[in-house]
């Protein structure tokens, strides 16, 4: 199907929000995203990441500044569908009466007519969907009775199934198993492809450096945005971190020189974030990294 | 034997028992949306907030169910504003506005009786509704119905994921409202059968009791409205033999179907999770 609409868009312009109770969650943000991106919105519990994705999807109106969506207003883009959003697993209720079927088609309603009833074309683009997750095959359980990874697998198919160029994901890998990380990461570098614009929220550093090709760091306000590996600084993230994170400096450690670089890092749930010398973001993967991995050669070589 | 068909002989039994039914039917496909909301102690407080209303219509010579439906919205709006202007919980919310209005009822109708007297608006009286009251029910019945009958995918939706809803461009706001209507709306049609002490009965057993035997939404609404307009019939019916409250019949009939689901349910009761338990503690 050509798609004619004009490239989606992200322009969040100063925007300050406050509560009924007159605190302000967010001041001054600033940042713009372009057509095919996959970008993480990084930031301790509390820094207005969850306000951010509200103003974007138009649930608070900013006190000031202005949100932009593919050049129009927020009312006008969720008057496209233009953004869908993959709710965080601890929002859903689980032991709802509905099915995968029932959750997918969900992210058609907007397209359909004022009851509701499915077409056959609603039909045909949830089957689709859910078999682009791989959940073809569990379209009639009961959406509690599923795992961690495929109750994230329905809730994506549903942003799919919406045809939104813009899909929010508020901690897509919490309580997700490995496996299902690197499917739900092939899934959101394909439709980089295609061109949509992916939020993702998270505060699992180490798994920002490696599928977010941009970054914007929060904390009441947008401390900076732009490419992952300008922006994900050790500077960048203790002034948005604060002494939140914790950290391992292997210097000070009982690591030797002669341990080299066989030292293993292990972490129990998140992915570890690590820096070279100097403040170096290092990637997991050399493969598709090999500039990077000449650049660091040459300035050993210095 | 002909006994079993006295009750058919007595035009008030025969009115009593249809409008339970219908009644029991559309609380209960309505109580399906008010469990999965948690709405279920909102019910039971607009039940009893729309009891101003019935005097108060009575005054200004309106049809008792205006009346009662505007005291019920009433009831409601000014718990929202409450408590966003509060930093009370919603319990404490809707505890101190339902009783609020209940008291304010009767105090009205101790000083202003009604042709509805305390006791029917109280405990109901389904025996001695009379024929302009039973239209009302229908009405209210027919447009409950109606809107349910358009809208109930949309008020799924805002039950299930109300961010998803509003995403898509849903006015939430608005099904908000519309959820709340339905619920003023069927409380005042239920009044007279059960009373205002015992809707919330009629508004939330049914839909528990389906949602312990089903885990389809479709299948979920089906066997609430069965069971709601069964218990309303059967409760009337019985009420006759038994000589006693109609309104006691059919809400104690409800909650044995009920106590049955909660023990028998095949995936989710009582018994099932014993099997399951031993099942996972042998393996």
């Amino acid at each position: 199907m050509p798609d004619t609409s004009p490239p989606p868009s992200i322009e969040v312009t100063d925007v300050t929000v406050a509560y009924n109770n007159g605190h302000i969650a967010l001041r001054d943000a600033t940042f713009t995203l372009g057509a095919g991106t996959i970008c993480a919105l990084v930031g301790v519990n509390g820094s207005g990441k969850s306000t951010l994705f509200k103003a974007i999807m138009g649930f608070l109106r900013p006190a000031k500044g202005r949100v932009r969506i593919a050049g129009a207003t927020v009312e006008a883009s969720r008057k496209r569908k233009l953004v869908a959003y993959v709710p965080q697993s601890e929002e859903v209720d689980w032991t709802f009466p509905v099915s995968v079927w029932d959750v997918v088609m969900m992210g058609r309603y907007g397209h359909m007519n004022f009851m509701r009833i499915p077409r056959a074309e609603d039909k045909r683009i949830a089957q689709e969907c859910l078999e682009r997750v791989g959940m073809g095959d569990f379209k009639d359980r009961q959406i509690g009775e599923l795992s961690g990874g495929q109750k994230k697998r329905v809730f994506l198919a549903r942003a799919l199934a919406q045809r939104g160029r813009i899909m929010l994901l508020d901690e897509p890998f919490t309580g997700v198993d490995v496996q299902t990380e690197s499917a739900i990461i092939e899934l959101l570098r394909a439709l980089r492809e295609e061109g949509h614009i992916i939020l993702v929220s998270t505060h699992n550093l180490g798994s920002v450096p490696e599928f977010c090709d941009q970054v914007v760091l929060v904390n009441r306000t947008v401390l900076a945005f732009g490419p992952t590996d300008q922006v994900f600084t050790e500077d960048n993230l203790s002034r948005a971190f604060g002494g939140v994170l914790r950290q391992f400096h292997f210097e000070s450690s009982t690591i030797q020189e002669n341990d080299g670089r066989t030292v293993k890092l292990l972490t129990d749930d998140e992915r570890p974030l690590v820096f070279g010398r100097g403040g170096h973001l290092e990637y997991t993967n050399r493969q598709g990294r090999e500039d990077l991995v000449k650049e660091r050669a040459k300035e050993a070589g210095e | 034997m002909t006994d079993l068909f006295t009750p058919f002989h007595y035009e008030y039994m025969v009115k009593a028992i249809l409008v339970s039914g219908l009644i029991g039917g559309v609380c209960a496909f309505l109580s399906c949306f008010i469990t999965l909301k948690g709405w279920s102690l909102m019910g039971d407080a607009l039940s009893h907030a729309v009891v101003p209303g019935v005097s108060l219509a009575w005054l200004l010579g309106l049809p008792f169910s205006v009346g009662a439906f505007v005291a019920g919205i009433l009831a409601a709006l000014s718990m929202g504003w409450v408590k966003n202007h509060s930093r009370l919980r919603e319990d404490a919310v809707i505890g101190v506005v339902f009783t609020s209005f209940f008291a304010l009822g009767l105090l009205l109708l101790s000083l202003y009786p009604s042709n509805l007297n305390l006791r029917t608006i109280i405990f109901g009286n389904i025996l001695a509704i009379s024929d302009p009251d039973i239209l009302q029910v229908l009405i209210i019945s027919a447009l409950s119905i109606l809107v349910l009958g358009v809208k109930w995918r949309d008020l799924l939706l805002y039950c299930f994921d109300e961010s998803h809803a509003r995403s898509i461009g849903l006015n939430t706001r608005f099904l908000h409202f519309l959820l709340l209507a339905l619920l003023s709306a069927t409380a005042v049609a239920a009044l007279q059968t059960v009373g205002a002490c015992l809707v919330v009965a009629m508004l939330v057993t049914p839909g528990a009791t389906a949602y312990l035997l089903t885990d389809r939404f479709g299948k979920m609404l089906v066997i609430a409205t069965i069971t709601g307009t069964t218990c309303g019939v059967v409760g009337a019916y019985a009420s006759y033999f038994l000589n006693g409250s109609t309104g006691g019949c059919i809400v104690v009939l409800q909650t044995l179907v009920f106590l049955v689901a909660l023990v028998l349910a095949p995936k989710h009761g009582l018994l099932a999770a014993r099997t399951q338990r031993r099942a996972a503690a042998a393996s």
